[in-house]
């Protein structure tokens, strides 16, 4: 069962939080992770940590994939973190992008988010990282 | 800790959100735990939504989810969107226009990819509806892919189906067509803001009084026509009150039994249908035979037709062997 759910296709939850309109980075990578065999479901925008981590339990994806190019991912990464903890997905592999400082990434990561990809990432690195990382997990009837 | 399926009887969304999961992956697992939840189904109300992309289906699910939540009942939605043939992946965007529910616990909203399945649905969208019935939400809402003229799946899935149209996509002629048109319970001009929608209900209503010899088939349905506008609230009341009249309809002389053979003979026939042609192409492929029979049909020796026979008369020789 395990190496067969692998070969069924990684759902994505793609989400821009709090106040930021901009999503041309994020449809950039919806259609970019569909394009790698990835089932990708968009939030839109202006969502809060509840929403995000509702749409997670909802959806059952495995990767969170989090835009933001406002600045306040400090502010705003905590409690989206918390809210998937609380709701029970703390088992989703999150991955953060936009624009966030290098000095900032050591913080993002001790919240517990796997990895930061800054501007200029190439497409097929992001892809290639959540290929390798997403969780597989198993049930029971 | 419990099964999943002991957990979704006790209220536990993750656990239903993970069943869902297996259920569209067809994985034993999930197939197990349906079997065990499926004496707690048959007590919602399904509705199917179709109708062309960028029609309003998913605006048009938001406004019946707040109809219901005013009644005090509950929701779940299938939103399917289509797979990419190329890489298999799919963009998700339905729920988009949905986010107002995200702390509503008597809302759950679930996204399925096609995966190449067909008719505006994914294989196991049925299989998904059973685990929201069973987990008890009083409305199940499937919203198909965007459609055009012949996607008529839905209506052996769903109790009632609505027939979404789009005012100024084509002249009356349209409405003559056969396929589509034909399958909706209940026919919805969305977008009635528009100027086009007038005419659209009226040609569509149209249909209804061009009958050449009257019907007296007392299951004989008479689809309504209703316009609704989600900019304006127009019609979406009498949208509800349309299903609430279908369903009693079919509630009326035991057609709800009928209905739902159909859905049932329906489903068992697919599952026939994938399971077979799942069979038959591995055996065949093991046997390297499917790319001879190809190579036969490349090169005219063969029509697919009868390539096709000979791939399913080895099948049913091999299935008589003990």
């Amino acid at each position: 069962m395990t190496s067969d759910s692998r070969l069924r296709p990684i759902r994505v939850l793609v989400a821009k939080p709090g106040l930021d309109g901009h999503d041309r980075g994020a449809k950039v990578l919806v259609r970019a992770f569909r394009d790698a065999g990835f089932e990708v479901i968009y939030t839109g925008l202006f969502q809060t940590s509840e929403m995000i981590a509702n749409a997670a339990l909802q959806e059952d994806v495995d990767v969170v994939g989090l835009s933001i190019l406002s600045g306040a991912h400090m502010a705003l990464f905590p409690p989206i973190m918390l809210a998937l903890k609380t709701v029970g997905r703390d088992d989703a592999l999150v991955v953060a992008g936009g624009t966030i400082p290098d000095e900032d990434i050591p913080a993002v990561l001790a919240l517990g988010i796997s990895r930061v990809f800054g501007p200029g990432t190439k497409l097929q690195d992001a892809t290639q990282y959540i290929r390798d990382h997403a969780p597989v997990r198993e049930d029971t009837p | 800790m419990a099964g999943l399926s002991e957990r979704i009887l006790a209220g536990d969304n993750l656990a239903l959100a993970r069943l869902l999961t297996l259920l569209e992956n067809g994985d034993d697992v999930g197939t197990e735990a349906l079997d065990r939840l499926f004496t707690n189904t048959g007590r919602a109300w399904i509705t199917g939504i179709t109708g062309p992309p960028g029609g309003g289906k998913s605006t048009l699910v938001n406004e019946l989810i707040r109809q219901y939540r005013s009644a005090g009942l509950s929701v779940a939605v299938v939103a399917v969107d289509p797979s990419s043939p190329l890489t298999g992946g799919a963009t998700l965007g339905d729920r988009i226009r949905m986010t107002e529910w995200h702390s509503d616990p008597g809302v759950f909203i679930r996204s399925m990819a096609s995966r190449q399945f067909g008719g505006g649905l994914a294989q196991n969208t049925l299989a998904v509806a059973h685990a929201f019935d069973a987990a008890g939400f009083d409305h199940i809402l499937i919203e198909t892919v965007g459609t055009g003229q012949d996607e008529v799946a839905i209506a052996s899935l769903a109790l009632t189906t609505l027939l979404v149209q789009v005012p100024g996509t084509g002249d009356g002629v349209q409405t003559l067509k056969a396929g589509a048109l034909e399958i909706g319970d209940i026919l919805v001009v969305t977008k009635s803001d528009r100027p086009e929608a007038n005419e659209l209900a009226r040609d569509l209503r149209r249909l209804r009084t061009l009958v050449f010899e009257p019907v007296d088939d007392p299951d004989h349905w008479e689809a309504p026509v209703i316009k609704t506008s989600a900019t304006t609230g127009e019609g979406i009341v009498d949208l509800v009150q349309a299903i609430e009249h279908h369903r009693q309809w079919l509630l009326t002389d035991n057609r709800i039994v009928r209905r739902r053979q159909i859905i049932a003979s329906t489903e068992i026939a697919t599952r026939v249908e994938s399971g077979l042609r799942r069979r038959l192409l591995q055996r065949a492929d093991e046997a390297s035979r499917l790319d001879s029979l190809v190579d036969a049909v490349v090169s005219r020796e063969l029509t697919a037709h009868r390539a096709a026979e000979q791939l399913l008369a080895g099948f049913g020789q091999e299935n008589r062997q003990p």
